[in-house]
């Protein structure tokens, strides 16, 4: 009980004091899984709207290999992502293993296929008579994706908080496309693993309370915003 | 196809999963009437009308707009000078205003003469100091105002309705109903409307097509319809209950003397002496009196004694079977079945003059045969 105390204690101090290096830890966390999330987005709305608007033969066998992506585990990504990114591997010339650049790519894989699952569904909850009408109402078949989009908004949020929280508590990945390089690579979640290692309990609590208030964060402004449009 | 027809059908036919649930050798729906399209649900109706708004395209056939045909390429002009309303007001989730703009932005109208036209229409459905609400925040009814307003500012060459009232309450509808069929005959606004309810059809159209089972039975003045319905099918779905199979004895002047079961009735029409025919009665058209009551000054040709075999209280009013050889249908308010004391197995006189009671099915004609070519 005292180590548990005491190590709250010890992280309170850490945060206020604003430690330098929590705190870097910090701002790549965010930078890194906010820019997988924003790459994430960019693909897999397009592709989720397409996938409920479009019928073509094999739709059922795609739909299922994203639902089943939607839970794709983040040390397989890390091991496909470090293979490809390997100095001799097909994409070994970016040079980007062991970067902030390939925890990106890693976790907008893992990304990915929750905005498309959550968008699919979101759009596919949209009304099959709502798209007629949009149309019957002169809408072109942009404007009609638009407003369908549009129209499925809310239950979009959740694509992007459920794409964020996924990816910014993952540790698989990060560990091994980005190796936890001190200064370089080290995230909320690789640091926290190290310190526990080492016994430096004051430390991984420190970042764990961060990450925690991270996605408490995140998931209420999200869910605010919901909330005040749900009325 | 005539001059002034917005939108014609020919030859068209509709399929889900081989089954084929629509065929119209012809269909004009000519400019500035009100056709309503009447039928029991699962008849087609709703195949119909997206047929005619470009949404589907039918297996076979052509759909021409204003003449030309149209095909997938010009599929989204054409359909940008139609409007469409469904059963559900299927409002996006914005105000009423942005909803109501929301046609005429598809068409990248200009701001200032949308919201003219926008505050124009929502003053003419009485729903301008709705106009910042959330659209989710309405009632059925304003929805359906909203929905409406939606498709008139587009000022629409063909308006298709489909089943506009049926999600509506009572009071709801008779307040939007009178109110659309205002704006409609004000503006010459070309109409279809497809409705499972005869007297939607009767409160607007100016022809009404009965369509069962994917085909159009009739196709006739929505007075013709209702009155004289082409068959016994027709006649089942347009209300007329008294449906009753005879003899003609004889016939002239347009009057019709059928022997139905011992009883002889005086109807409008035509037909061969000897012939076997049916004769239709609308349930309205028959009056219920006391047996001992005289005529009077009624016009009334037909007088028929019998016994109430069945009083069911329907809406509207009280729906009464009189035996009288045969079973005919009356309709009476409640305060008759009152004034009358209509009980079952009591004597009751009914009356209905020959012009209510029509021939049912193809009109046999005495005089084509003998009449010399023109």
């Amino acid at each position: 009980m005292d180590l548990l105390v005491e190590g709250v204690r010890e992280a309170a101090r850490l945060l206020l004091a604003g430690d330098r290096e929590v705190w870097s830890i910090l701002l790549l966390s965010l930078q890194v899984s906010g820019s997988a999330t924003l790459i994430s987005l960019a693909l897999g709305i397009p592709a989720g709207a397409a996938l409920a608007l479009a019928r073509f033969p094999g739709r059922g066998l795609v739909v299922s290999a994203v639902n089943s992506g939607m839970g794709l585990p983040p040390v397989v990504v890390g091991l496909f992502v470090t293979m490809l990114l390997w100095r001799s591997g097909p994409l070994g010339g970016w040079e980007v293993l062991y970067t902030p650049a390939a925890i990106v790519i890693a976790q907008a894989v893992i990304a990915s296929p929750i905005v498309v699952g959550i968008t699919l569904a979101a759009v596919q909850g949209v009304p099959r008579e709502f798209r007629l009408q949009l149309l019957a109402l002169g809408a072109s078949r942009a404007q009609m994706v638009w407003m369908v989009l549009r129209e499925a908004r809310l239950p979009m949020l959740a694509a992007v908080m459920a794409g964020f929280g996924g990816i910014i508590s993952e540790i698989g990945a990060s560990m091994m496309v980005g190796g936890n390089i001190k200064g370089q690579t080290r995230t909320l979640t690789t640091a926290m693993v190290l310190e526990t290692g080492k016994g430096n309990f004051e430390v991984a609590i420190a970042l764990s309370l961060l990450l925690l208030a991270l996605v408490f964060l995140v998931n209420w402004a999200l869910t605010s915003i919901q909330q005040r449009h749900a009325r | 196809m005539t001059a002034d027809a917005v939108v014609a059908l020919s030859d068209v036919s509709a399929r889900y999963g081989g089954v084929e649930v629509l065929r119209v050798p012809a269909l004009e729906v000519h400019a500035g009437e009100v056709l309503a399209v009447i039928g029991p649900n699962g008849g087609g109706k709703s195949t119909l009308l997206r047929v005619l708004a470009f949404l589907e395209r039918p297996a076979t056939g052509e759909v021409r707009f204003r003449g030309r045909p149209v095909d997938a390429a010009r599929a989204l002009a054409e359909r940008r000078r139609i409007a469409l309303v469904f059963q559900q007001p299927l409002l996006a989730d914005a105000t009423v205003a942005e909803n109501v703009a929301l046609g005429l932005r598809f068409r990248g109208a200009p701001p200032a003469e949308s919201e003219a036209r926008v505050a124009h229409w929502l003053g003419r459905f009485n729903i301008a100091p709705l106009r910042g609400q959330r659209a989710r925040a309405l009632s059925g009814g304003e929805a359906q105002r909203v929905a409406l307003a939606r498709a008139l500012v587009l000022e629409p060459e063909l308006l298709l309705l489909d089943e506009p009232f049926a999600s509506l309450d009572q009071p709801t509808r008779e307040t939007l109903i009178p109110d659309l069929a205002a704006i409609l005959r004000e503006r010459r606004v070309t109409t279809v409307l497809v409705t499972h309810d005869r007297s939607e059809a009767q409160a607007f159209a100016d022809r009404v097509a009965v369509l069962i089972g994917g085909r159009i039975r009739q196709l006739d003045e929505a007075a013709r319809v209702f009155h004289a319905p082409a068959s016994e099918e027709v006649a089942r779905f347009v209300g007329v209950e008294t449906i009753a199979a005879g003899r003609v004895l004889a016939s002239e002047a347009g009057v019709t003397l059928v022997d139905v079961a011992g009883t002889r009735l005086e109807v409008a029409g035509r037909a061969r002496p000897g012939e076997l025919v049916r004769v239709g009665i609308r349930p309205e058209d028959v009056t219920l009196m006391p047996p001992t009551e005289r005529a009077g000054l009624s016009s009334a040709r037909n007088r028929l004694t019998g016994t109430i075999a069945r009083v069911a209280p329907t809406t509207p009013g009280t729906r009464v079977v009189v035996d009288v050889g045969f079973p005919l249908v009356a309709t009476v308010t409640a305060r008759s079945v009152a004034e009358l004391g209509l009980v079952e197995g009591a004597p009751i006189t009914a009356v209905f003059k020959a012009s209510a009671a029509h021939l049912i099915g193809p009109a046999v004609s005495l005089d084509t045969a003998a009449r010399p070519a023109l």
